[in-house]
């Protein structure tokens, strides 16, 4: 037993040194990038009573949580799995306002399960959103946003996807689908297992053109090219739906204005986060990475729960995830300057004087025997004709 | 030079059975793995490498994106659960049926029954659907051992040609799916590499 009592629990990481200190760099460049963007730091609890955590009918999100009673009152509570309906509470109850709302969002979440094979249950989810405008400026500003987050973070070669849930809602109420059905149908659109689906959809015995079309559905997804063969596919879907299409492309325009080296691809079965998503949908890939490494879209219905809908769109990501994909390599040399210890009392003034500078000054301590270089220090201070002077160390 | 495209796929009937498929997309491997003993294949194409894995690997591979696109039976995706996994494609190829098989003359079910299995979550959730609560008992072969040994009173298991069954004095009782391998590809592969996954999708399925 108490062999491996330094044993973390899966999925569960810890940040060393060096990643911890590139993590907080990021944090805070983030947070600062956020702030110039006009989005106002919310900082909600770890741990909240379950209800409020679970904004969505799905399942996910419970299966998601961990949970623990309160001793006070008896109630359940959840430790957040999620940010997202924090800070919609946060919007819908608390702020109160009618002007729109931009919110961002850092810290640590933990999952009950991985999301994704082997992933962490412990990110540290980052996020921004706005809340009371409904439209393309809103949807653009966000993913102009997210694209700027992974800028900065050095992740580069950036594929995006672009998807619509109001596409699928609207053909599943027009083929008028019952709630099990649509979710069996969901199922295996996610899986775009089309041999399922075409069975699926003879057993149900549709119209014939509610039944082209969500079979159709499933294939609509690659470049360009995929706009106008959904416009064809979908013709019958009514305006809606064609306006969904239209809606995606206009994004994907405005997406390429701001970001040429990103490409583009269109899924129209892709239904992440279909439970309470209603609109757009769209997620960040990078080569060499077998899942999204950010996401978001349009929940307009999430502060209902809370007395007030509001439109609104954001995105999320791990920051720990950002950080593995970066292309910006690791500082791997200290820079810092050694104080011996006899000099430390003399040296106090000079001491303060340049960690004020923003220097990395260690003082050496009583008995100490390691020389700089094994402190992590290029430089020492020495005394020189009087004079404190910093000197390289060989 | 293109990002290379990475096809999973396990030994033996699996492998035979898809080389007329991988003929019809333009794809010959250049090894044999039964005669050799590398575990990735190059290929007529220079940016399409074949990698040769267990059958139940498959999807963990496909899933991981270590491999782009793969060859998956139904039962070991069912068992799986093929989260993150598009499976768009029904090769019709290594043809069976996962079945429950007993003796004979199997008693009424009035206890808890046993059933043993190498597809644990498969069975679970089957007879969960039939309302039944069964103990199951994970074997990894032999399954047709369990009736006989004592060790359960039911196996779930892929059927052929009902060879071994009959050999082992067993039946097949009851159809739990009709199985087949599948063509199943990465979620990031399809959007980042979609042209060409695609093209392979379609040339296969021309095939099937």
């Amino acid at each position: 037993m108490t062999q491996d009592r330094w044993l973390l629990p899966e999925g569960i990481q810890e940040a060393l040194p060096a990643q911890a200190e590139r993590l907080e760099h990021y944090r805070r460049k983030l947070l600062d990038l956020y702030k110039t963007w006009g989005y106002e730091l919310v900082m909600p609890p770890f741990i909240e009573y379950l209800e409020s955590l679970f904004v969505a009918t799905g399942k996910d999100l419970d299966l998601q949580t961990f949970k623990l009673t309160d001793q006070l009152t008896g109630r359940m509570m959840g430790v957040r799995s999620d940010m997202t309906p924090q800070v919609a509470r946060i919007d819908a109850h608390m702020l109160k306002r009618d002007v729109p709302t931009r919110l961002c969002y850092m810290g640590t979440v933990l999952r009950a399960r991985p999301e994704a094979a082997a992933g962490s249950r412990s990110p540290l989810q980052l996020g921004a959103e706005i809340y009371g405008h409904a439209g393309l400026d809103s949807d653009v500003e966000i993913i102009r946003l997210m694209l700027e987050t992974l800028r900065a973070t050095g992740v580069d070669r950036l594929h995006m996807d672009i998807g619509h849930v109001g596409i699928y809602a609207s053909l599943a109420q027009q083929a008028r689908l019952d709630e099990a059905q649509e979710a069996v149908l969901f199922d295996m659109l996610q899986r775009k297992a089309m041999p399922e689906i075409a069975a699926y959809l003879d057993e149900l015995r549709l119209g014939k053109h509610e039944h082209a079309m969500l079979l159709a559905l499933a294939e609509l997804n690659g470049g360009d090219a995929v706009l106008a063969e959904a416009r064809t596919a979908l013709k019958k879907a009514g305006k809606p739906v064609l306006r969904a299409i239209d809606y995606v492309e206009q994004v994907a325009q405005a997406t390429r204005r701001y970001a040429k080296d990103v490409e583009i691809h269109f899924d129209f079965a892709e239904l992440r986060g279909y439970q309470y998503q209603t609109g757009i949908v769209f997620a960040a890939f990078v080569p060499g990475r077998g899942q999204e490494i950010a996401r978001g879209g349009r929940y307009d219905e999430i502060g209902k729960v809370f007395g007030r809908a509001r439109p609104a769109t954001g995105f999320s990501a791990d920051l720990k995830t950002l950080i593995d994909v970066s292309s910006i390599a690791q500082h791997s040399k200290h820079s810092g300057i050694l104080v011996a210890e006899g000099d430390v009392e003399a040296a106090r003034e000079e001491i303060d004087v340049l960690r004020a500078s923003g220097e990395r000054v260690i003082c050496a301590l009583s008995g100490q025997q390691a020389t700089a270089s094994a402190m992590g220090c290029d430089r020492e201070l020495v005394l020189d004709n009087n004079q404190w002077i910093v000197r390289t160390v060989s | 030079m293109t990002e290379p495209l990475t096809i999973a796929v396990s030994k033996g009937r699996i492998f035979k059975e898809c080389l007329p498929l991988l003929a019809a997309a333009g794809i010959e491997p250049r090894d044999d793995p039964d005669t050799s003993r590398k575990l990735i294949l190059d290929t007529n194409l220079d940016d399409v490498k074949i990698v040769i894995i267990r059958a139940s690997d498959v999807p963990t591979y496909v899933q991981y994106g270590a491999a782009d696109i793969g060859v998956a039976g139904k039962d070991v995706l069912m068992e799986h659960g093929g989260e993150g996994i598009y499976e768009p494609l029904d090769l019709g190829i290594a043809r069976c049926r996962m079945m429950v098989a007993g003796k004979p003359q199997q008693a009424a079910d009035t206890t808890r029954l046993r059933v043993a299995t190498k597809y644990v979550r498969t069975t679970r959730r089957y007879y969960a659907n039939l309302g039944k609560q069964v103990e199951i008992i994970k074997l990894y072969g032999s399954m047709e051992l369990g009736p006989i040994v004592g060790l359960a009173d039911l196996i779930v298991d892929l059927v052929d040609t009902g060879n071994t069954l009959k050999a082992n004095g067993l039946v097949p009782l009851e159809h739990i799916a009709d199985i087949s391998s599948r063509l199943i590809v990465n979620k990031a592969s399809m959007k980042m590499k979609h042209a060409r996954v695609r093209a392979l999708i379609d040339k296969i399925s021309t095939a099937v």
